[in-house]
């Protein structure tokens, strides 16, 4: 690329990214609670109500249900919204919206109609909130067809991925880990897009292939330092999208390295990783398997409020570094 | 009920709470507003020093509509509270010490460290539960109301909510099932006049959320939330509609919080004036003791012997949450099921 690269953080690169998408089209504007004076519950939105002003950038009531219809109608009829949740969790109220009617409505029409919408979810654990502010539900809808789904786990990539999801068609549902808002990396600046469907090789490996999405991929990405120290060779797969799954990527890298974790905070079963799983399992890098595969998810539990078992929820740098040793090992 | 016996009015010039209380229960009420007040002070405190993590809403301002509403209610009667619930948990009996052992993450708290803030509870007392959710108690007060109603018990039930929550699909579908179902629900709207940084003025199309009653065909009363007699009078009035079976009420209760909507909050939406206002001329706290003074009921070492008991009451709560063991990380999945998987 050769746009300069100054570093931003995660929060700002999508901030920038919306700014350039409403600088470029009229018919973009950003819809969602507390985003205008306040900034947004993250800060995301931050002082773009300034610069835009409070037709486009729109706080609305607590009306999730009603916030996201309107964001769907507005969609199908030619606007270009952006509707920002408070927290992914409020997704649960919206369902209605999203699962019947953005991802459905082009179909149940023949064609006649696409729902350009794009939703942004801040998601995950870890900020102390509790069972009802800290869930990973992008599985959920990563279920339905109709809907894409994203997790940019970079700056870079949530900037370049929120652009490719305002040029999108179709309804675009991103998740961002709130640990990641503050997380800085290199950004080009001005328009540049990075594609929704294709998962990204973070770090080439022979031993072993970590599949992970959003903040887990930082932290595979550290567990595979200190393996590299004790001679495993990590290759550190970033999915980036859930829906429609680049399982390609995963297929190759599984051939040349014969062996599989899967790492991501959403609770383990039914979810990311069993997907993951399930697309080596019915291809031909199923031969390729030197051991089991292995999932590292969120445990079977709502996210706890007490710090320590909060921590103790969700796969850490130590427990991707323990499955990984005991997968090549043999021990598993 | 006994009826305060000293004061310059009398009769049906005193305020409700005169007439229906007597001085010993009306210092209890001051107690307990006092009691939350000091709760939310010396949790900020802890936040501030990190013995308490995450984020917490505040209730200082409120006390008066925390507290009249819970005043006619017994100890068997049910509520639903709020993210801003510290108030209302105390207002219905709990124990500030296990509050804040909760509040500390320990398993002495009243979730065994699994809820927080967000979600403290003391169903022993009635208080089914905080709520993380705006709206999620209301649809749920409901349903405890259709228990009460079936099971032919004298309970009613009370849902606190604020102003932002009326905008959700929960209340109207909520209000309207209270009310084709004659259930003994109070609905009460702490009008604060923000929902985290939005206006009612912004948020919602009528001028009062009791004006929303009307569409739902029960009685919707409007009172100052500051006014511990005000808004005691018309939880009577609700409660005994309910238990009459009569049917739901909706109260909106007009106050302010006097601190930020959460841990993160640079304040930009509303004034300096505007908050100074609120905080020196219309102190619930500060209202409701001159009251007292006046009418008799307490006298200044009285105030400042609540003052000390209170003090002391903190102090023990938070040194009894500091020492209290944390939940082992081994039980992980303990409570998820009722018989473990
Ligand atoms: C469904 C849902 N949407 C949004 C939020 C985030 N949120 C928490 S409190 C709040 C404001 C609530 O305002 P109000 O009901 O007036 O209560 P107050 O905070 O003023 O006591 C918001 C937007 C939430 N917790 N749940
Ligand atoms: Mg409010």
């Amino acid at each position: 690329m050769d746009q300069p690269v100054r570093e931003l953080s995660y929060a700002q690169a999508i901030q920038e990214a919306m700014a350039i998408a409403m600088e470029q089209d009229e018919r973009v504007f950003l819809m969602g609670e507390d985003i205008g004076v306040y900034g947004g519950a993250f800060q995301v939105t931050g002082d773009l109500v300034e610069r835009f002003g409070a037709d486009r950038v729109i706080d609305t009531p607590i009306s999730e249900l009603g916030g996201a219809g309107v964001a769907v109608g507005a969609a199908v009829t030619g606007l270009r919204p952006i509707f920002e949740f408070q927290f992914s969790d409020f997704a649960t109220l919206a369902m209605e919206q999203i699962v019947n009617q953005a991802a459905k409505m082009r179909y149940m029409l023949g064609g006649a109609v696409s729902v350009p919408v794009v939703m942004r979810f801040p998601a995950g654990s870890g900020t102390g909130a509790a069972a009802q502010h800290s869930q990973s539900l992008e599985a959920w809808l990563g279920h339905v067809p109709g809907l894409k789904v994203i997790q940019p786990a970079t700056p870079h990539d949530a900037k370049g991925m929120l652009l490719a999801a305002v040029a999108d068609p179709d309804p675009v549902m991103i998740f961002e880990h709130k640990l990641l808002y503050k997380m800085k990396g290199p950004v080009p600046e001005g328009y540049y897009t990075v594609p929704i469907g294709k998962a990204e090789i973070r770090r080439q490996g022979r031993d072993l292939t970590i599949v992970a999405t959003s903040i887990m991929v930082h932290k595979a990405l550290d567990a595979a330092e200190t393996l590299e120290a004790e001679g495993i060779d990590v290759e550190v797969v970033d999915l980036r999208t859930i829906r429609p799954m680049d399982t390609q990527t995963v297929i190759d890298s599984v051939k040349k390295t014969s062996r599989l974790l899967c790492v991501y905070e959403g609770v383990k079963t039914l979810g990311v990783g069993a997907e993951v799983s399930a697309a080596i399992a019915e291809s031909d890098a199923f031969d390729f398997l030197d051991a089991p595969i292995v999932r590292l998810g969120g445990a079977e539990t709502p996210i706890p409020y007490n710090p320590e078992l909060e921590k103790a929820t969700v796969p850490q740098v130590p427990d991707i570094i323990k499955a990984a040793r005991d997968l090549v090992s043999g021990r598993r | 009920m006994a009826q305060a016996t000293a004061g310059k009015e009398t009769g049906a010039n005193l305020p409700f709470i005169y007439r229906e209380y007597s001085p010993e229960q009306l210092r209890q009420a001051l107690h307990k507003m006092y009691l939350i007040r000091r709760f939310e002070e010396g949790a900020e405190d802890s936040y501030t020093r990190g013995l308490i993590h995450g984020t917490m809403h505040l209730s200082i301002g409120q006390e008066a509509s925390a507290m009249g509403i819970c005043m006619p209610l017994t100890l068997d009667d049910q509520i639903t509270s709020t993210h801003r619930g510290h108030g209302h948990c105390i207002a219905k009996g709990a124990e500030v010490a296990k509050m804040f052992a909760e509040f500390f993450g320990k398993t002495t708290g009243y979730c065994r460290g699994r809820g927080g803030s967000m979600h403290i509870a003391d169903v022993t007392t009635g208080n089914l539960g905080a709520n993380g959710i705006v709206g999620g108690g209301l649809p749920i007060a409901v349903g405890a109301a259709l228990t009460a109603k079936r099971t032919k018990s004298e309970r009613v039930v009370v849902s606190f909510f604020g102003d932002g929550a009326n905008n959700e699909g929960a209340f109207h579908e909520a209000l309207n099932m209270a009310s084709i179902w004659k259930l003994p629900v109070i609905f009460v709207c702490e009008n604060n006049g923000y929902g985290m940084s939005t206006s009612t003025a912004r948020s919602t199309a009528v001028a009062n959320i009791a004006d929303r009653a009307s569409a739902y065909a029960m009685p919707g009363v409007i009172v100052d939330g500051n006014n511990l007699s005000e808004v005691a009078e018309a939880s009577h009035e609700a409660v005994k509609r309910a238990r009459a079976g009569e049917g739901p009420t909706l109260i909106e209760s007009k106050t302010y919080r006097h601190r930020g909507h959460s841990k993160s909050d640079r304040n930009r939406y509303r004034t300096k004036e505007e908050i100074e206002d609120w905080m020196t001329n219309r102190d619930p706290i500060m209202l409701y003791e001159t009251q007292l003074q006046e009418f008799g009921v307490i006298d200044q070492a009285g105030i400042e012997g609540i003052r000390e008991a209170v003090r002391q009451e903190i102090a023990d709560a938070i040194e009894f949450a500091k020492t209290s063991p944390s939940p082992e990380i081994a039980n992980l999945e303990r409570y998820v099921y009722t018989e473990p998987l």
